[in-house]
């Protein structure tokens, strides 16, 4: 055959129309079947059918190659367009639309096709909106596929007048679950997704009845004149079959606005056929929206009243009820006028009512307002995405609107962000200059996660003041040391520990330790700790942190041990800094926490050092349960945490000496020595104590003062006695904290007790 | 918590009135109906000039003699009045746990109003506000 020369909307469309009848995905050959279909749907005459065959050389060769397949669509273009069937005219006509298939099945068919050929104009505003109904999992092939839809949409809807959405019909499968009626196409065809509100397109006129034909309609024809559209909207009453509800028109996927080529029409179709998002707005209709705005108000940055808006909704004689829904639906600010993205919401969900669907209960993300001026969003605050807004075009917006923000997509994934960050939501507290300071401190030099919920920040003085106060404290340290932060109150000794305690109250915490954590050494590998070497360390570490106390949070792995000196001034080293505030304690802890993982052995030592400890500390708690009900009633509750964790510390110092080193030995899941598995039993039980980071600092001094373990096996057995010994130890000294931090629970339950009884008999007053 | 929400409007007529269903409603309406008088009887007294976002508050109209009923009142500046049935037979809600749940009630009554298909004067239909106040006697049971 001659040489063809066709043009790029040409190219595309042609290729794409091969495709689909070339389901046999030979590339080469198309069904003959297929393009007979195809013909069929062309809507030309029996007799030119064959003519366009026998000129493409299909009768010759007996089936349809590529170039007869293209030849056979030009000479179709060409028939529709009423020029003679000639070989020399595929290449010499110019201008041809691009040939246009019609659902053959439909009578209605006819009026479609006149409708294009009447509305071509109109096509134009469709150009963009040819998403493919991502549902069904079409193929998205050309145009070919209207060919189905055609029937179904003019069954559907037809309104003589207003071909309703020509691509419409595509998207039967997005809206599955919108759909209240069966009208729309089932989804065999949905490749191609017309979305587009059907009462909206019918006033964009006519023709449009979703068929390929629309494609090479549409090329190059303005969008018609909106208000002539929104008064047929006004008449016209929903077309049932347009999905309104485009699915995923490509809008971010594209830029294909405006009058798109039938190749930027089949492209979007490829593009958005993965999409399923039945409350899409297309480029087409947002076009048509903006226009519509633009009516009103014409300034695209400004409002519509809410009494224009109410007249202008009123048109589409949907109930008022629905109406003043979707209006609570749209006013996403609550400002009592609408914005722009507002108003295309609005007007998005009358169109989808007017299909028939359903309206949601809330907002569909992509109907949120994408932009919304930093002034206007402080009204917005509710939104889940806040900070999705003030400039959240993720995408070049499509629209000739500069303020219209790419649609959806960056939508949901600043809520993804900012519902992330949202967990971390500090929570204050108050903290003693000396732990502020600290915690500053450690804040720098972890530096990271700013939004690391257990910082300092997080800590929750309801917590504290509320609950035990030996169990708040003990989160709260947990939360601190998940951060890594050596803060004072964080005790607890690895992350990993502390993530199988009790109190493990923040969750996202136990993220940072591992990151944020530079102060404590990663924690070590749990399990593959011999109590040997790393045992040492850590006890060195432990015991190096006591020493060293408030401000010292990040202690390199490395630090040598001081074993004996650290014991003596061990319980010394607490004292003063209970007298600090204790600080000392809970920021060593912190660190040694994570850096023993290894607590086998130590307990033992914790067990000499907590009872010599315990003794002395026990007063010192005894003294500061006192305090600490009247610090909660005026501190807040960083700073009560503070002085409860401080006095708690001491008490359980002894405790949580030997806590923390079972604690320590419970992450090293594999030491195979029974001993371990006691200490760990026994941390289980005692969550609480196991919080207190003092008793890190108590099994530090312990375990400085203790030699340091034998590390070797061969020494097991005996270390395995002595162990045994002093897990024993151990286990009686803690029991022995455990009662007496019953005892202070009792008291202070029953001091919150009275409390709440006084507030009960002042009450009353109040209210007069 | 809130067995009962009515909002009146200003010419004392209910704007909106929603109780839990398991008591008999009809108490609740009268209970309601009674405590009018009462907020009545406040406004007047108020200052005629000043009317903060405090004493927007009514607090407690008058407490129940059996089953610890509590009603308390709430009138907006233009007389819109929200009154709340509360049961305190449980945890006795604190006065400002009352003072926020009528902020929340101010609130979405105000979403209401903004609406242009909302005339006002007719019944609060809105399923934002019906949303919220299903919230709000629920969470607090």
């Amino acid at each position: 055959m001659e040489g063809l020369t066709l043009s790029d909307a040409e190219q595309k469309y042609y290729s794409d129309l091969f495709s689909y009848c070339d389901i046999e995905s030979t590339k080469k050959v198309v069904v003959n079947g297929r393009v007979l279909e195809l013909f069929r749907a062309a809507q030309l005459p029996n007799d030119v059918v064959l003519q366009i065959m026998e000129l493409c050389g299909a009768t010759r060769l007996g089936y349809f190659g590529r170039s007869q397949f293209y030849i056979a669509l030009k000479l179709v273009a060409v028939a529709q367009s009423g020029f003679p069937l000639r070989v020399e005219s595929i290449n010499t006509v110019k201008d041809l639309p691009l040939p246009r298939f019609v659902a053959s099945k439909n009578e209605q068919e006819s009026r479609h096709a006149a409708s294009y050929s009447s509305d071509s104009e109109n096509q134009g505003s469709y150009s963009g909106v040819i998403p493919p109904p991502p549902g069904r999992g079409q193929v998205k092939k050309g145009s070919v596929s209207h060919d189905t839809v055609q029937p179904r949409t003019s069954a559907d809807a037809q309104e003589p007048a207003s071909p309703v959405v020509s691509p419409q019909q595509s998207p039967p499968t997005s809206p599955h679950t919108w759909r209240k009626h069966s009208r729309h196409p089932s989804g065999g065809n949905s490749e191609r997704p017309l979305a587009g509100p059907g009462p909206f397109w019918s006033p964009f006129g006519e023709a449009q009845s979703g068929s390929s034909a629309g494609d090479a309609v549409w090329s190059g024809h303005s969008p018609p004149p909106p208000q002539e559209n929104w008064v047929s909207f006004a008449d016209t009453p929903p077309t049932s079959t347009l999905l309104t509800m485009h699915p995923a028109s490509v809008q971010d996927q594209t830029t294909v606005r405006t009058v798109a080529s039938a190749t930027t029409a089949i492209e979007i179709r490829r593009q958005s056929s993965s999409y399923d998002d039945p409350w899409k707005i297309t480029d087409e209709q947002r076009q048509y929206y903006v226009n519509q705005f633009k009516t009103i108000q014409p300034d695209l940055n400004g409002f519509i009243p809410g009494s224009a808006a109410k007249e202008f909704f009123t048109k589409s004689k949907l109930p008022i009820l629905e109406l003043s829904h979707i209006w609570e639906l749209s006013d996403f600010d609550k400002d009592g006028a609408l914005t722009l993205d507002e108003f295309c919401a609005a007007f998005h969900l009358v169109v989808a009512r007017k299909n028939g669907y359903d309206l949601p209960e809330k907002l569909p993300e992509s109907l949120m307002p994408k932009l919304i001026d930093l002034e206007d969003s402080a009204d917005v605050g509710d939104q889940p995405g806040e900070v999705g807004y003030s400039g959240s075009p993720a995408e070049a917006p499509p629209s000739k609107s500069p303020s219209m923000p790419s649609l959806n997509q960056t939508w949901p994934e600043l809520n993804q962000s900012s519902e992330d960050t949202a967990i971390v939501h500090p929570v204050p507290i108050r903290m003693t200059p000396s732990k502020i300071h600290m915690q500053e401190m450690e804040l720098k030099r972890t530096g990271s996660d700013h939004t690391n919920p257990t910082s300092p920040l997080l800590v929750k003085p309801s917590d504290l003041l509320e609950e035990n106060k030996i169990n708040s404290s003990v989160k709260f340290a947990s939360g601190n040391t998940v951060d890594g932060y050596s803060s004072s109150d964080s005790f607890t000794s690895d992350p990993e520990q502390i993530g199988s305690n009790v109190t493990r109250q923040r969750s996202h915490s136990g993220t940072s330790p591992d990151n944020t954590a530079p102060p404590p050494p990663p924690p070590r590998p749990q399990p593959s700790h011999s109590r040997s070497s790393s045992l040492d360390m850590n006890r060195t570490f432990t015991v190096t942190t006591g020493q060293q106390q408030a401000g010292v949070v990040a202690h390199p792995p490395a630090v040598p041990p001081r074993p004996q000196p650290s014991q003596a001034p061990g319980p010394a080293v607490h004292r003063p800094v209970d007298a600090d505030g204790l600080i000392t304690h809970t920021s060593t802890s912190p660190q040694q926490i994570p850096e023993q993982p290894n607590f086998a052995d130590f307990s033992q030592f914790e067990v000499f050092a907590a009872s010599n400890v315990n003794d002395e500390q026990d007063d010192e708690a005894e003294k500061h349960p006192e305090v600490l009900p009247a610090e909660k009633a005026s501190d807040p509750a960083s700073s009560l945490r503070v002085a409860k964790t401080d006095s708690k510390t001491e008490e359980k110092t002894a405790a949580s000496a030997p806590a923390n080193v079972s604690k320590g030995t419970t992450p090293l899941a594999p030491p195979p020595k029974p001993v371990r598995r006691r200490l760990k039993s026994e941390d289980e039980l005692r969550p609480e104590v196991d919080e207190h980071t003092q008793k890190t600092g108590v099994l530090a001094a312990v375990l400085a003062s203790q030699p340091s373990i034998p590390r070797s096996v061969g020494k097991d057995k005996k270390a395995i006695q002595a162990s045994i010994r002093r897990n024993k130890e151990t286990n009686t000294v803690l029991a022995r904290l455990n009662s007496e931090l019953q005892q202070q629970l009792k008291d202070v339950l029953e001091e919150r007790i009275s409390l709440e009884v006084q507030l009960e008999q002042l009450r009353p007053f109040s209210h007069l | 918590m809130a067995v009962c929400i009515a909002v009146i409007a200003k010419e004392n007529y209910p704007l909106y009135i929603r109780s839990t269903p398991t008591e008999n409603e009809l108490k609740f309406h009268y209970m309601v109906h009674t405590s009018l008088d009462v907020v009545d009887e406040k406004i007047s007294a108020m200052g005629k000039a000043l009317v903060d976002q405090r004493e927007l508050y009514l607090g407690l109209l008058y407490p129940t003699e059996d089953y610890k009923l509590c009603r308390y009142g709430y009138v907006t500046n233009s007389k819109v009045k929200f009154v709340m049935v509360v049961d305190s037979s449980n945890t006795a809600l604190r006065d400002n746990e009352i003072r926020s749940m009528f902020r929340k009630l101010h609130n979405s009554y105000t979403d209401v109003m903004c609406n242009p298909f909302y005339n006002p004067g007719d019944r609060i239909q809105s399923r934002a506000f019906d949303n919220m106040v299903t919230s709000m006697m629920i969470q607090v049971c």
